[in-house]
């Protein structure tokens, strides 16, 4: 793999760039593995990086049955945070943002990381004191988080209407929170593992697991079968279905999150604006794009398209608090199938099968969760025990009760 | 935008309508393991192909139903009442 840098860039410039060569190495299937990964999103791709880059593991494949990166990754708001109350979640999504703070350097790959702030707004006083409780559990966390006035957001955001059906009455911001590009993401975690002869087969899509005396041996899929002793689930949207083939029936419900982009315009949002009542978040993409999404549809579905009402309640809410984007157009619409967990709280670690590890249950934070998705849970295949910060995170929480009733999840009201 | 057929109403739209999740789940007795109450509480069957749920009329009679519901085509197979067992519609899902 050859290094990307600005000496590079100048002299595949004196070519006019027609020998870059392909950055991710292709490969088709080998008879085994010491390691199979079910799923190359952001997760799947990050624990197979980390496995060859942190735990020296480097015969591993991940299995995709479409393209990499062509599922939730490339469907999200590419928003990243760690504003959660619980200690456990707030822990995790604080080592995940932390990763993708240096994530353009480690993995010698732009992502285009924005730390822009992501603002939440309270609409009433019986909110603002919701919001304060939440805002101070951050900083007991360790986590930025600073209570904002009307005033300072009418500086920060002026284009927000504040006196509207939804009266502006204060906030909070965490100006660490950002963006970055949702499919860099995928194709730095893909490039890297890549170079680190990690297979990734695309258009390989698993039809079966080949389980005996509760221990894996190995997957069947559409290009034939593969032995392996570890296999890890990261399809999230479908790990019911994939653990169906395991046995299990899982806590989850699958549902469609949708999100959508106006036409793009001159720059002129520069923070992520959120409003948990409405369940309307809004920022604007470098190409400047008008990016908003809302609440999941309100019942399980595979389809990956979203429904019209709550298409209709996302566009009304940002009409109705941002009045200027209401001539704008919307451009594309689309929806991922997302697992939503009783808790939101993700599922991961080892399942009743040895050797099947599960990273599941990502609710509608998927996305922000890659980084360290992928580093706890390539010590968790590797040392067959749950990461210290995923300790909470498993499926026996269920029936322990020891719920993370994690709220700040999604941000919104549920 | 689904059209839900209530089985006292008639016709609506979804807008009418609350999911209310798998449906057909028998409550263990008290003395069931922390399994068992967690297959009751938690785990559900979340198929992509047939599912059996229930829906409130929220804003309409305000009755319960059942819908067997495909969650790929999101089509409408059957509507039947609390209490009937499920229409049997040959495949499960996958």
């Amino acid at each position: 793999m050859s290094r990307y840098s600005f000496a590079r860039l100048a002299i595949h410039a004196l070519t006019k760039h027609k020998h870059w060569g392909e950055a991710i190495r292709r490969a088709a299937p080998k008879a085994g593995y010491d390691v199979l990964i079910i799923g190359g999103g952001g997760h799947g791709l990050a624990t197979a990086y980390y496995l060859a880059k942190k735990h020296g593991i480097h015969n591993v494949a991940v299995l995709e049955k479409g393209w990499l990166g062509g599922g939730n990754t490339s469907r999200n708001t590419q928003v990243s945070r760690s504003n959660y109350f619980w200690p456990e979640s707030a822990a995790f999504f604080e080592h995940s943002l932390k990763l993708y703070e240096t994530m353009s350097r480690d993995l010698n790959f732009n992502v285009m990381l924005s730390q822009r702030g992501i603002l939440t707004l309270a609409h009433s006083h019986h909110e603002i004191e919701t919001l304060r409780r939440w805002a101070n559990a951050i900083q007991v966390n360790g986590i930025d988080s600073e209570l904002m006035t009307p005033a300072d957001i009418c500086r920060l955001v002026p284009l927000l209407r504040m006196d509207g059906r939804y009266p502006v009455c204060g906030g909070f911001i965490q100006r660490r929170g950002g963006t970055t590009r949702h499919d860099a993401v995928a194709w730095a975690y893909a490039r890297a593992a890549s170079a680190l002869d990690v297979d990734l087969v695309q258009q390989c899509e698993v039809t079966g697991l080949r389980i005996t005396g509760g221990r894996i041996h190995g997957v069947e899929t559409s290009r034939g079968p593969i032995a392996a002793h570890r296999v890890m689930l990261a399809v999230a949207g479908h790990t019911s279905v994939l653990g169906r083939l395991a046995g299990l029936q899982l806590p989850i419900n699958s549902m469609a999150l949708q999100a959508m982009v106006s036409e793009p315009i001159k720059p002129c949002l520069d923070t992520v604006v959120l409003s948990p009542v409405v369940h309307m978040y809004v920022s604007q993409s470098d190409r400047g794009e008008i990016v908003l999404g809302g609440g999941a549809d309100p019942y399980t579905s595979y389809a990956q398209r979203g429904g019209v009402p709550v298409l209709q309640d996302t566009v009304s809410a940002l009409t109705e608090m941002f009045p200027a984007f209401s001539r704008l157009r919307i451009m594309r619409q689309w929806a991922g199938i997302v697992d939503i967990t009783p808790d939101t709280t993700p599922i991961m670690g080892k399942t009743p099968i040895d050797g099947l590890y599960i990273s599941g249950g990502w609710g509608t934070g998927g996305y922000k969760a890659i980084p360290a998705g992928g580093d706890t849970m390539a010590y968790t295949v590797t040392h067959d025990d749950p990461h210290p910060l995923i300790k909470r995170f498993g499926l026996d929480r269920f029936a322990t009760g020891a719920l993370i009733d994690e709220g700040a999840a999604s941000g919104v009201a549920h | 935008m689904l059209r839900i057929p209530c089985p006292y109403c008639g016709v609506r739209d979804e807008d009418e309508f609350r999911w209310g999740g798998q449906s057909h789940i028998a409550r263990p007795g008290l003395d069931a393991s922390e399994t068992d109450w967690a297959d009751y509480l938690f785990n559900r069957e979340n198929p992509k192909g047939i599912h059996y749920e229930r829906w409130l009329h929220a804003f309409g009679c305000g009755r319960w139903f059942n819908l067997a519901r495909d969650t790929v085509s999101h089509e409408i197979l059957a509507v039947y009442r609390m209490g009937e067992s499920k229409p049997s519609l040959g495949g499960a899902g996958i």
